[in-house]
């Protein structure tokens, strides 16, 4: 499986990167270059293998779902780039 | 005495008593990174001299009073990954370059209740994406060591926590804390000469390590010694009600596991880990290590581990997809940088441009591509179930040894320009370190000698599901029988 300029364009749209057009020929070329080199996996047999989640150590667990820490709106406020009171800021998205 | 040479076992014995101050102590390490961080980058953010000699003066009123703690009044080196409060934390990515994190992370927390002093965050790759330290949005760590027959060649410190081997080694910390994913922690150690330590999957909290690929990050102890790496695991280490994948198994008393005899115990070597073109310096260092620890009463055992080589194919696709995801969240709204556009979609896409580097965003786009509709079978899938075989290819073999040893990289440190532009050969320098890290096993890096070129190597060994103390054990051995007390070229105590 060979990756097209045109797909590389849409798996950034994907992943939300901007891409500058001047890189797209050689962001192509070295993912081919590495997804050729990954592709040697496809000689491993797999059937009836059950996939690895985590490294499935120890069992998941659960908590009671209540609040520990509370009240740190101001904390979180101060590491973001922009705010408008109690809001966070976008650009407007509906017209 | 040179204070910046000490372990941290002699110096934790020093402040007892009163041989010297924690003051006394910080202010070398101090004095040493004024010296020398200006060339080795070791540290992105050293942290303000008046604070750290502060918290050095309240450790020596502990010890005054016979209240210090175990890591007390020592001065050590934080990875920048993990999120210290007030203090910045920047994963080496202009995304994160003003980030003061509001919180803590566990490890660091269980730190400082023990008394450690931080001097400073340490560089690494950014976001832990690399294996030389070279891929920092603040330049790259020097090596402290040199080659005899070039010493005008910087070389890598390894990677990701370069910065944390470098200081380690030149005398800027008295240990440090690193984090591995495939290799980061063990590889870094053998470029620098020193102990590096990745625990089992689950033994220390990763609740305000910043994410890389959550199935494999650890957190663990970079050192100058065995008996080091054991006393700082001992307090990083243990339940976290934050971090679900955290075990809740208690913490074992690891440093008494350091010099206890190994005789009787079985020593698998995996026969796949002799890859073709891999240096005679290696092999014959491999070799020594397995005299070494046949000469402590060790039984040698051959074994496979047939799926090694899809190791690194299969890391590839899990540590992206799992990379692809978690930093999803950078998204230019709610911390770190902001690029403004006109439209939301142009916010993500040009913050995200302009805050990753190139490596990272190289393995978002491959996540991204290995986990999007139509390819998430052929791709992610596989390679959890290659996972599922490089996992029970350990089991096999840990049914009939305790431990494996193994090389902990197939070269010595090499030069700043190399590999740059090749990220596949780049990968392959994590080749040994990979498959530990699939299978979630605890991993030891020993420094364990000299090439000819006068650069240290190291040897791994690697053990079964939370028996570090095995591993801790066999790591003394060789740490012994190896005896290597050979420094840098770069060093704090040269001289003085």
């Amino acid at each position: 499986m060979s990756l097209t300029p045109e797909m590389i364009k849409h798996i950034a749209k994907l992943a939300r990167i901007g891409l500058d057009p001047s890189d797209i020929d050689a962001t192509c070329h070295t993912l081919n270059d590495i997804l050729g080199w990954i592709d040697q996996l496809a000689e491993v047999r797999i059937d009836d293998v059950p996939p690895m989640v985590g490294t499935e150590t120890e069992p998941l667990r659960q908590r009671e779902d209540t609040i520990t820490e509370g009240n740190c709106r101001d904390s979180l406020f101060s590491c973001a780039p922009e705010t408008s009171g109690p809001f966070y800021t976008v650009p407007r998205v509906v017209e | 005495m040179t204070l910046t040479k000490l372990t941290l076992t002699e110096a934790r014995q020093g402040l007892v008593a009163r041989t010297f101050s924690a003051r006394e102590l910080v202010q070398a390490h101090l004095d040493a990174i004024e010296r020398l961080n200006p060339t080795l980058n070791a540290y992105i953010t050293p942290c303000p001299q008046s604070d750290v000699l502060k918290a050095a003066d309240a450790a020596d009123e502990r010890y005054k009073h016979q209240k210090a703690g175990r890591m007390d009044g020592l001065p050590i080196g934080i990875k920048d990954l993990f999120c210290t409060q007030g203090i910045r934390t920047t994963a080496a990515s202009a995304m994160l370059a003003d980030f003061i994190p509001p919180y803590e992370s566990t490890v660091t927390e269980r730190l400082l209740k023990e008394g450690a002093l931080f001097l400073g965050k340490t560089n690494l790759d950014e976001f832990a994406m690399g294996s030389a330290t070279t891929n920092s949005a603040f330049g790259p760590t020097i090596n402290p060591w040199k080659r005899a027959d070039a010493p005008e060649i910087a070389l890598v410190a390894g990677g990701s926590s370069g910065g944390s081997s470098a200081a380690v080694a030149a005398g800027l910390a008295l240990a440090s804390t690193g984090t591995d994913t495939g290799g980061s922690i063990r590889q870094p150690a053998a470029y620098c000469g020193i102990v590096g330590l990745k625990p089992t999957y689950g033994r220390c909290s990763r609740w305000g390590i910043i994410a890389y690929a959550s199935s494999l990050d650890q957190a663990g102890p970079m050192t100058r010694s065995v008996a080091d790496a054991a006393l700082m695991l001992e307090v990083m280490a243990g339940a976290d009600s934050r971090d679900s994948t955290c075990s809740p198994r208690p913490v074992p008393a690891f440093h008494q596991a350091v010099g206890k005899s190994v005789k009787g115990l079985r020593v698998g070597i995996p026969s796949e880990y002799r890859v073709d073109g891999l240096s005679p310096e290696i092999l014959a260092l491999w070799e020594q290590g397995i005299t070494w620890l046949k000469e402590a009463g060790c039984e040698i055992v051959e074994v496979s581990l047939p799926h090694t080589r899809y190791g690194l194919p299969s890391y590839y696709i899990i540590a992206p997809a799992e990379c692809s995801s978690n930093l999803a969240r950078y998204d230019g709204i709610r911390f770190g940088l902001r690029k403004d556009a006109p439209t939301l979609d142009e916010l993500y896409e040009k913050t995200r441009a302009a805050g990753f580097g190139t490596e990272v965003r190289r393995r978002i786009l491959i996540g991204t591509y290995v986990l999007s509709a139509g390819y998430y079978d052929a791709y992610y899938l596989k390679a959890q179930k290659v996972r599922t075989l490089i996992m029970r290819d350990f089991e096999h073999a840990f049914n009939t040894v305790d431990v494996l040893l193994t090389p902990t990289a197939p070269s010595a440190a090499f030069a700043q320009n190399d590999n740059v532009n090749d990220p596949v050969q780049m990968y392959l320098n994590d080749i040994f370190t990979v498959p530990a890290s699939l299978a979630g096993t605890p991993a030891l890096s020993v420094p364990a000698g000299l090439n000819k070129a006068g650069l240290p190597l190291g040897l791994q060994i690697i053990g079964r599901h939370f028996d570090e103390e095995t591993v801790l054990s066999i790591g003394s051995a060789l740490e012994k029988a190896a005896g290597f007390t050979h420094r840098p070229t770069l060093y704090a105590g040269a001289g003085a």
